[in-house]
């Protein structure tokens, strides 16, 4: 490959990142749930360096201490103690760890696998295709939520489990989204030149087509974080994900039950980092869809 | 518009035949010996686990397991649950009502409010209205419904002591379950009270599990209707001299409501998975709250025959939907 060649490339993918950026900034709500979705990264990164405790250090005088600004607070319990004594703010910044670790793996996964399946199904077409949707559909025809909890209480409830049946539930989502995007690609002139030009069916697959079937697949990829950190932090409430003492905010919430009407905050800070991670992620879900759908570009 | 309807019913047969493997599967899948899971703690002795493997088929090749498994549920004998000795569709259809009120209520409340806010969004767009109802609506669609729950529990109950936290009705009223719908039960008993107590028990609740669809219904009728809007017939009408209420009501908004509908009618999937959370806050005694303790117990055969019983259900509304947008939408038949 010459040098020029090389450098009108990366020209092109400048001015496409440059377009991208351009359509993404226009969505202010986007940019926002950016900027919140990076500080939970970096709170995930450095949760050592920022959480004043360890999150399962229990302070045996100190059960449900309420936040440092009601009555009863204490400076070195800013967020309050949880019912064994436990830090709230340092078990929230230790959560957050889990939850972008599940969004990654459970994304990583469905994505994976579903693409493969999607290409191979829209690639291939016929039998292989029939066979590959039917067994998509009958996933699909199952509630998300009430299929993972089936698939944990078969693998046996924790963590890792309720990564790997979320993600099941998620492939076939990728699956179908791929191999419709594969469908509409194969009828172009630049497919049919790659395989003149003596492409094999892999390098067609993988090198030809499925850069530019990317598009959605993003789009569904941020979508499918955010519900993979709904549905773990609900898999957790209800016993079946993250095992306790994990500062997972779900499992947090189900512990922090029974105190509900004596002490909001072992109940309403968990359920609030969900909803504001759920929330920046998906605002900005709406921004690449915004930016990287070329229908919606014109309106 | 008949030969639309045997394709479309065509095509659930293998997938209803899937869903029978995976419910079957599930079972014979699980680590270690199904009889000895299905005894419990106890065990049993080597004479009875004989007999109880062929009792329940177990000693038979896979393939004519399944062939039998099949044959019970066609004969609609989903077995007995472990727990309660009794068949797994009495119990099923015993708490079937309590979920199908539930959801029921949470469908109206999110069409009742969804299509109007997301129709005013639309017409507004730009407007504040617009923005405060789609930045709501993004909030509902983020929002973990099981903590939802829980804060309008501390709220509503503990704070202003409104209404119950938990169950149905109050326990201070007695009647027949002649429909196994609470509130027309409640009417129907002519107790004083007992119709407002079932309408307080069940509003959180509904509440709660309309928060997500009144989210999805929302937007998509807003983007459906901003879509319609820019169609040529709307500005046809338009320059006709036409009233813009008219073009709004007649034009637009019949055109615009074929997502709508077809999206509110997929939501019985979202409105199942909520209902297990839901009715778990709230002790509501419906399938989704029997799903989960049934998981809890290790009650494989209704675990089993309910996941057969919900995904069945699920198909068939996905069915109806499909049927309904072919009626609404003439141009999905054809193809």
């Amino acid at each position: 490959m010459s040098n020029t060649e090389y450098l009108s490339t990366a020209a092109i993918r400048r001015q496409m990142l440059a377009e991208f950026w351009f359509y993404f900034r226009q969505n202010r709500g986007a940019v926002a749930g950016l900027v919140v979705f990076i500080l939970l990264v970096l709170t995930a990164v450095f949760a050592l360096l920022l959480a004043p405790h360890d999150p399962t250090t229990q302070y045996r005088d100190a059960f449900l201490l309420p936040p440092v600004w009601q009555d009863g607070g204490r400076a070195e319990f800013l967020l309050g103690t949880d019912a064994v004594g436990r830090d709230m703010l340092s078990r929230l910044i230790f959560g957050a760890q889990y939850s972008l670790f599940i969004g990654i793996v459970v994304v990583a996964i469905a994505l994976v696998g579903g693409v493969i399946i999607g290409l191979i199904a829209g690639f291939f077409r016929g039998w292989v295709d029939a066979v590959i949707m039917r067994v998509m559909d009958v996933i699909l025809a199952f509630p998300s939520l009430l299929l993972a909890l089936v698939l944990v209480a078969v693998l046996g409830p924790g963590l890792t489990n309720a990564m790997i049946a979320i993600a099941i539930v998620y492939q076939p989502h990728f699956a179908r989204l791929t191999r419709a995007a594969v469908m509409g690609e194969m009828r172009r002139e630049y497919v049919t030149a790659a395989r003149v030009a003596g492409a094999g069916n892999l390098r067609l697959m993988f090198k030809t087509i499925l850069p530019n079937c990317l598009g959605p697949l993003i789009v569904q990829a941020t979508l499918s974080f955010s519900s993979a950190v709904l549905d773990s932090a609900a898999l957790g409430f209800l016993g079946m994900g993250a095992q306790p003492p994990s500062p997972e905010w779900g499992t947090m919430l189900a512990e922090a039950r029974e105190f509900i009407l004596r002490a909001w905050w072992v109940v309403t800070l968990p359920g609030l980092a969900i909803l504001v991670s759920v929330l920046a992620i998906n605002m900005m879900g709406d921004g690449l869809r915004d930016a990287l759908d070329p229908k919606l570009k014109r309106s | 518009m008949v030969r639309f309807l045997l394709s479309k019913l065509l095509y659930l047969v293998p997938t209803f035949l899937g869903i029978t493997i995976v419910a079957f599967g599930f079972v014979r899948i699980l680590p270690g010996d199904p009889v000895l899971l299905m005894a419990g703690e106890r065990g049993v002795s080597p004479e009875r686990h004989a007999e109880l493997s062929a009792q329940l088929g177990f000693d038979k090749p896979i393939v004519m397991q399944y062939l039998d498994f099949l044959g019970r549920l066609l004969q609609g004998d989903l077995g007995n649950s472990l727990v309660t000795k009794k068949p797994v569709l009495t119990e099923f259809l015993a708490l079937f009502p309590a979920t199908v009120e539930l959801g029921l209520c949470a469908i109206v409340i999110a069409t009742l409010v969804g299509v109007p806010v997301g129709v005013l969004a639309a017409i507004k767009r730009g407007s504040w209205f617009d923005q405060v109802s789609m930045t709501s609506a993004l909030v509902g669609f983020s929002m973990p419904i099981f903590w939802w729950g829980l804060l309008l529990i501390i709220f509503f109950s503990g704070y202003l002591g409104w209404t119950p936290v938990s169950g149905r009705i109050s326990l201070m009223y007695f009647f027949p379950q002649g429909t196994g719908f609470m509130l027309i039960d409640s009417l129907m008993s002519g107790q004083d009270g007992a119709f407002a107590s079932a309408v307080s028990h069940l509003i959180l609740p509904s509440i709660v599990l309309a928060t997500i669809p009144l989210a999805v219904i929302a937007r998509q009728t807003r983007s459906a209707m901003l879509e319609v809007m820019g169609e040529d017939y709307v500005r046809t009408a338009r320059a006709k001299g036409m009233p813009r209420r008219r073009v709004i009501g007649v034009h637009a908004l019949r055109n615009a409501m074929i997502p709508v509908v077809t999206t509110i009618g997929l939501q019985i999937g979202v409105l199942i998975a909520g209902a297990i959370l839901t009715e778990t806050i709230f002790s509501w005694p419906g399938i989704g709250k029997w799903m989960i303790d049934s998981i809890s117990r290790r009650d494989y055969p209704v675990v089993q025959s309910g996941l057969l019983l919900i995904a069945g259900m699920v198909m068939v509304v996905n069915l109806l939907v499909d049927l309904t947008y072919g009626l609404i939408n003439p141009r999905i038949r054809a193809t």
